[in-house]
């Protein structure tokens, strides 16, 4: 019981302090989990990271039930995603419950015409750090789908299956050559 | 009704979320504002800035906010559970069966098939914001609009914090359309 306790307490400490989410939250995960609590080793820390990339949903929200799920089973990582969801939960609702008698306020409308062009480049500038170590030939290939995906108004969830399909595809070539050869 | 529909909506967007919180945002936009027309173009921004000022990831944000304004208080909760099973359950499975999976080569191939697809999808909702042109759609109104635009990609492009951007932004916006 203490533990299950430990799992939430961490975890909502890492979800109510990571900002903007995705990588910057990593450093904190590492403090937490690693360093205070000793859960994970520092060596495991990578496979960690690379399981909850390969998975759906946030970072954090993966992260949370690795470590939940290794420590106390199926209790321990609905314990640790509890943590993780319930300060953005808690803040979120708060703020949609009162933004919109503050929506109309001048002030307000006049940030947010200040905030939508700065949030469309935040979304932009990840692109180019993600491309990183891909072949040029992937990288025209991942800016023509974003323009096709957009221009077609094509619904982007089979256009993923289908990218998976076609690494599946791709690796099966492979091995069948490499067990040929 | 409308509760099964946030409640399946939100369950699509956390299952197929691949890549991260930016992809994700394609996913949102295509179900909630192309499909759905919960919110408008210019509805998403603001949620989207929100979420950058306050904790938490952007996919939780936008559930709890979305559901609330669709649907109130169980809106909210039913949104927010829904983002959060796909993650619960295909995580469990993925540790479970980590050191199987680990070094399974079909499934680095998948995921490796999968990632051209999720830049791709960050693209395009970039596109779809910047070009949005309908009524109470539109996130670039002037040419101040660009010059903050540009501002803020030069500043990342630095590492400069992004909460510091988006405050920087709103400062902006208000000298600009309220004080001038």
């Amino acid at each position: 019981m203490k533990q299950l306790a430990q799992l939430f307490i961490s975890f909502f400490k890492i979800g109510a302090f990571t900002f903007g989410g995705g990588y910057a939250m990593i450093p904190l995960i590492q403090r937490e989990v690693i360093e205070n609590r000793r859960w994970i080793a520092e060596k495991d820390f990578l496979d960690l990271l690379t399981v909850a990339q390969s998975a759906p949903g946030p970072l954090s929200l993966n992260t949370s039930v690795f470590v939940g799920y290794k420590m106390r089973g199926y209790a321990g990582a609905v314990a640790a995603i509890t943590g993780a969801v319930l300060p953005s939960f808690a803040i979120i609702l708060l703020i949609a419950m009162f933004f919109t008698d503050v929506r109309d306020n001048e002030v307000v409308d006049a940030a947010f015409k200040g905030m939508r062009p700065a949030v469309v480049a935040l979304i932009i500038a990840p692109v180019a750090s993600l491309m990183r170590g891909m072949t040029p030939a992937l990288k025209v290939l991942a800016v023509i789908i974003g323009i096709a995906l957009w221009y077609f108004a094509i619904p982007p969830v089979p256009v993923l299956i289908a990218g998976a399909a076609v690494g599946i595809a791709a690796t099966l070539l492979i091995t069948r050559k490499a067990d040929k050869s | 009704m409308i509760l099964l529909q946030l409640f399946l909506s939100y369950l699509k967007i956390g299952f197929f979320g691949f890549g991260g919180g930016y992809a994700m945002l394609s996913l949102i936009q295509d179900e909630i504002v192309v499909r759905r027309g919960w919110l408008t173009g210019a509805e998403f921004a603001d949620i989207i800035a929100v979420s950058q000022i306050t904790p938490g990831p952007i996919a939780i944000n936008s559930a709890t906010y979305i559901g609330y304004t669709v649907a109130g208080v169980w809106g909210s909760i039913i949104a927010t559970f829904a983002v959060c099973l796909p993650a619960l359950t295909i995580m469990i499975l993925f540790t479970r069966f980590f050191l199987k999976l680990h070094n399974n080569r079909y499934i680095s191939g998948a995921v490796a098939g999968m990632k051209p697809v999720a830049i791709g999808m960050i693209v395009s909702a970039g596109l779809l914001l910047i070009f949005a042109s309908g009524e109470g759609e539109r996130n670039f109104i002037d040419t101040w609009s660009w010059i903050f635009f540009g501002g803020c990609l030069a500043g990342s492009y630095f590492k400069v914090n992004p909460i510091l951007l988006i405050v920087i932004a709103a400062l902006c916006g208000i000298i600009k359309y309220y004080v001038l």
